[in-house]
């Protein structure tokens, strides 16, 4: 491999490159899914390519990228002559000068550690878990759908660049889910474990999902449903305390702390499709983000984690760094590029969806810190509000301000307990205010790893892994209720 | 791009290879390239060459699903060897319609050479253009361009054989101004008939004209929206119901409504796969052949689309709708949706009304609840306030949450002129007019 990696970086030094990167990527990918007892769907993927990243072109250079799938010598020569065309073409109509600050050199192997290696198991014993999760939710009256899945990946990705670098590493990823649909007269529900939108997943192997327990959770989200359709609808355009699960904040740190903090949105590169950010750079260690019970941190380090790696894909090492530090805003997520522009260096989160992508700066593990409290403790201390949990819908401005987002399920708080089931709750806010209403974050106890494995940005369009550590929490004065 | 010989012959290399047993092999291949720009300069540029080979391998009821990318002997001989343990190890599924027999297609048009040909060099004289355009007027241009030549096999076991190639072409532009934006957005598979500098020239005005936004109240207002604001409309309507399957688990827009007349008269809304102003494709993902397919008819809900499966689970036929078999969980979709236009410009749209919010685009559109297409989403690119039939002031970026079937109960007037545009994940391809509807509700504004 590395020969052949050498020599895509030789040719395009020869043709001029300033820089020149190349990455291969073989990923195997195994879903599996049923739906109502019956297997819907299983797949076994296999999908293998190298992408070249080169700075060349005429004035002061720009970049070019091409990849293929056919990892011959002649295709590599081919592709890599190509990246260089394009480079050129991009000088047509290029920019400022493009400073990568610090060489890297990266040397080195990295693997996710696993328990149990998920391609080691039998199809069968795999499926077994799906089938007897579904017929738990079966045994509930009223479900009108059952649906669940897993999906493992194991992907090997080689990267080396023109200043030295070499890696070579082995991410594998475990995910599932289960979600139940409950139609009544007029009305929808569902319900889903561990995590909507199909499914929770992580860096691990099969443990993984032995420790989800699908089967021991099912008939509960598949009760929850049913009891959903006759629930009190969630009170309309009220202001009161929330306290959002885990599952809900993390969706919240993705949408309004990872994407505002990524700084080609700052810089304007993803303006005419992800959107830009209100976090512009004249805030950097100014502004006052959340309230001082408020710690963001990315990181690609922490176990579990869909953005923990050995090197991105500029060949930057696994790190930590704090985005928002009791409450201020201080960081960003940085390219190599990005960092050089703001005088500082890349802390590694450039990242692409695969061989055929070129890296653009995506979220690793954007976190929100856990605070002091017990779960317990925090609803007692809340009079009055809504717990809401399991994300159903999200939304937000391109810059990152306004939002709006619905759960799955919702339970009035009163008194310092919890009351009744309430349907449909959705809220919204603007992010700063939002975070600055922050008063209680749950302790280390409560914290969990989520996986968003569905994040969309680029173009063309990129599918990436990110995780989110966080917590409940709570915040106050928040304006519910917005369903016509 | 293999021909159709070659990709004939790779296909039944995999059938060979499966034996007797049922089964469906579908060959993608994809060359395509796209050039992104951003501050008035180029600054991602980038090249994909891929294939994939998808076998959907039978054992009686039970059903196994193996890609891969790689296309030797090796690579046929694992697809096959892990598509029959998978099949092997999977449940019966009692609603498995089998495969379909050989088939007629209609000849369609969707392939121009020239596109095929675009370098990078004609893309960035393209984007060139536009970022001058943008510079001259203190503004910041945005987007991308993107070229593309892409095949499609279907082949299976009862001697069905589908091949088309067709091209591909889409351009997309945002130009900011110190507080405001405007875009443009056109597909089509033919490059040169994009209008690029119109479609600059058309961003440019926006985000001149929508320099110091006013904030306004939240509320009810009549709205005119451009053709890109109907796409999504429709395609959040055809995510989350226009499908049979959404129908079939009854979380469609159309559960019980199927007959009724539930938007305006003015509505109607089809899907057309044949047709040439759409990216046409002669066939679904398992070589049924396309035909157009009435959705809305004079606002009476017509029923949805049905791929084989959902077909044989409700008694219909398929009407070619079937998605990839990756994707097949989500059931079928309408790929090439139309809106039929009316007899209105924009100009005329905006003339009518008395006082109502122009609006470009939509962005970040979700579904709220799904009985009546319950979105909630921003605007983005261009608000203008309309007063006595004339845009009077640009106003600052609202969220909305409002029922879409509602929505369009609500139109009033439709555009004479209309687009396509294409979404990025699945291809869905949507030709639309502009709209008057009398009442969209907006929840709140943003900073």
């Amino acid at each position: 491999m590395k020969t052949l990696m050498s020599r895509g970086l030789d040719l395009a030094k020869l043709k001029g490159a300033r820089y020149a990167d190349i990455r291969v990527v073989q990923n195997r990918t195994e879903t599996m899914s049923v739906r109502d007892g019956v297997v819907e769907a299983m797949t076994a993927s296999e999908n293998t390519g190298f992408g070249v990243r080169v700075l060349a072109g005429g004035g002061s250079g720009a970049w070019g990228f091409a990849s293929s799938r056919d990892l011959s010598p002649e295709e590599v020569d081919r592709v890599t002559a190509l990246a260089i065309e394009i480079a050129a073409a991009s000088a047509m109509v290029s920019g400022d000068m493009v400073d990568l600050g610090p060489a890297v050199t990266s040397q080195g192997s990295y693997q996710t550690p696993i328990q149990i290696d998920p391609f080691g198991l039998s199809i069968e014993d795999k499926l077994a878990v799906l089938l007897a999760a579904d017929a738990e939710m079966k045994r509930v009256q009223g479900v009108r759908v059952r649906r669940s899945n897993l999906t493992f990946i194991r992907e090997q990705r080689w990267f080396a660049n023109t200043e030295g670098a070499f890696t070579d590493q082995v991410i594998y990823e475990a995910g599932g889910g289960m979600q139940v649909v409950a139609v009544g007269e007029g009305e929808i529900q569902s319900r889903s474990y561990p995590a909507s939108f199909g499914r929770q997943q992580v860096t691990a192997g099969w443990e993984t999902v032995l420790n989800w327990n699908l089967p021991g959770n099912a008939e509960r989200i598949a009760s929850e449903a049913v009891a959903l359709l006759t629930a009190d609808p969630c009170p309309s355009d009220i202001t009161t305390s929330i306290i959002l699960g885990g599952d809900q904040v993390a969706l919240q740190v993705h949408e309004s702390c990872g994407h505002p903090t990524e700084l080609d949105r700052v810089y304007g590169t993803e303006a005419a499709y992800a959107g830009t950010s209100f976090l512009t750079t004249e805030k950097l260690n100014q502004f006052q983000y959340g309230s001082p019970v408020v710690n963001l941190t990315a990181d690609s380090l922490r176990p579990l984690g869909l953005g923990t790696f050995g090197w991105d894909d500029e060949g930057i090492p696994a790190q930590s760094s704090p985005l928002v530090k009791d409450g201020l805003f201080v960081g960003y997520l940085m390219s190599r590029e990005t960092a050089s522009r703001l005088g500082r260096v890349s802390n590694g989160c450039m990242r692409a969806s695969g061989w055929n992508r070129m890296p653009i700066i995506r979220m690793t593990n954007v976190s929100l810190e856990p605070g002091t409290w017990s779960f317990d403790d925090l609803i007692a201390d809340t009079d009055d509000g809504i717990l809401m949990e399991t994300n159903r819908s999200w939304s937000i401005d391109d810059k990152r301000y306004n939002f709006q987002f619905g759960t799955e399920i919702g339970y009035e708080i009163k008194n310092g307990k919890i009351g009744r089931m309430l349907r449909n709750p959705t809220y919204t806010g603007i992010t700063p205010q939002f975070w600055n209403s922050c008063d209680a974050v749950c302790n280390a106890g409560h914290w969990v790893m989520w996986g968003t494995p569905n994040c969309g940005k680029g173009q063309p369009s990129q599918i990436a892994h990110t995780g989110h550590g966080a917590a409940p929490a709570r915040f106050r004065n928040i304006r519910v209720g917005v369903l016509k | 791009m293999p021909a159709e010989a070659e990709a004939r012959d790779l296909c039944q290399q995999v059938l060979k290879r499966v034996g007797s047993n049922p089964a469906e092999v579908l060959f993608f291949t994809v060359d395509s390239a796209l050039t992104r720009f951003a501050n008035n300069s180029i600054h991602q540029n980038v090249s994909e060459r891929d294939t994939r080979l998808v076998l959907r391998y039978f054992e009686g009821k039970r059903a196994g699903l193996a890609t891969t990318n790689r296309l030797d002997a090796a690579g046929l001989d694992e697809i096959v060897t892990k598509a029959r343990a998978i099949a092997h190890a999977s449940t019966e599924d009692p609603d498995q319609t089998g495969l379909p027999g050989p088939a007629h297609y209609s000849p369609v048009q969707a392939y121009d050479e020239q596109t095929a040909q675009y370098t990078p060099a004609r893309r960035a004289q393209a984007v060139g253009v536009v970022c001058q355009m943008a510079k001259e007027k203190g503004l910041n241009a945005s987007g991308a361009f993107s070229t593309g030549v892409e095949a499609l096999t279907v082949a299976n076991s009862e001697g069905l054989f589908a091949y088309h190639q067709g091209t591909t072409a889409d351009f997309q532009i945002v130009v900011m101004g110190a507080d405001a934006s405007g875009r443009a957005h056109r597909s089509g598979w033919c490059a040169t008939d994009l209008p690029v500098e119109l479609l600059g020239k058309d961003a440019v005005y926006k985000a001149e004209r929508g320099q110091n936004p006013r904030k306004v109240e939240p509320g009810e207002y009549t709205v005119v929206i451009e053709p890109s604001v109907t796409e999504d409309l429709l395609d959040q309507l055809n995510f989350h119901g226009i499908g049979a399957q959404t129908v079939i688990e009854g979380r469609s827009w159309m559960n019980d409504r199927i007959g009724q007349k539930v938007m305006s008269s003015l509505v109607n809304i089809w899907d057309d796969g044949l047709d040439p102003k759409s990216l046409p494709l002669p066939f679904d993902f398992e070589g049924v052949p396309k035909q157009r397919v009435d959705i809305v008819r004079e606002g009476v809900i017509q029923g949805p689309v049905y791929d084989r499966y959902t077909g044989q689970k409700t008694g219909a036929a398929s009407t070619g709708h079937a998605l990839e078999p990756e994707l097949r969980s989500i059931g079928p979709l309408a790929l090439n949706l139309f809106m039929g236009p009316g007899e209105s410009s924009v100009e005329d749209l905006i003339r009518s009304t008395r006082r109502g919010l122009y609006i470009n685009r939509f962005w970040y559109t979700r579904l709220v609840h799904p009985r009546d297409c319950v979105i909630t989403g921003m605007t983005r690119d261009g608000v203008f306030m309309i007063e006595d039939g004339e845009l009077v002031y640009p106003v600052k970026n609202l969220r909305f949450t409002q029922s879409y079937v509602q929505a369009l109960n609500d139109v009033d007037a439709i555009g004479s002129e209309t687009s396509l545009m294409v979404g990025p994940y699945i291809r869905t391809a949507t030709r639309v007019p502009a709209l008057k509807i009398s009442r969209f509700n907006f929840t709140g504004v943003t900073v």
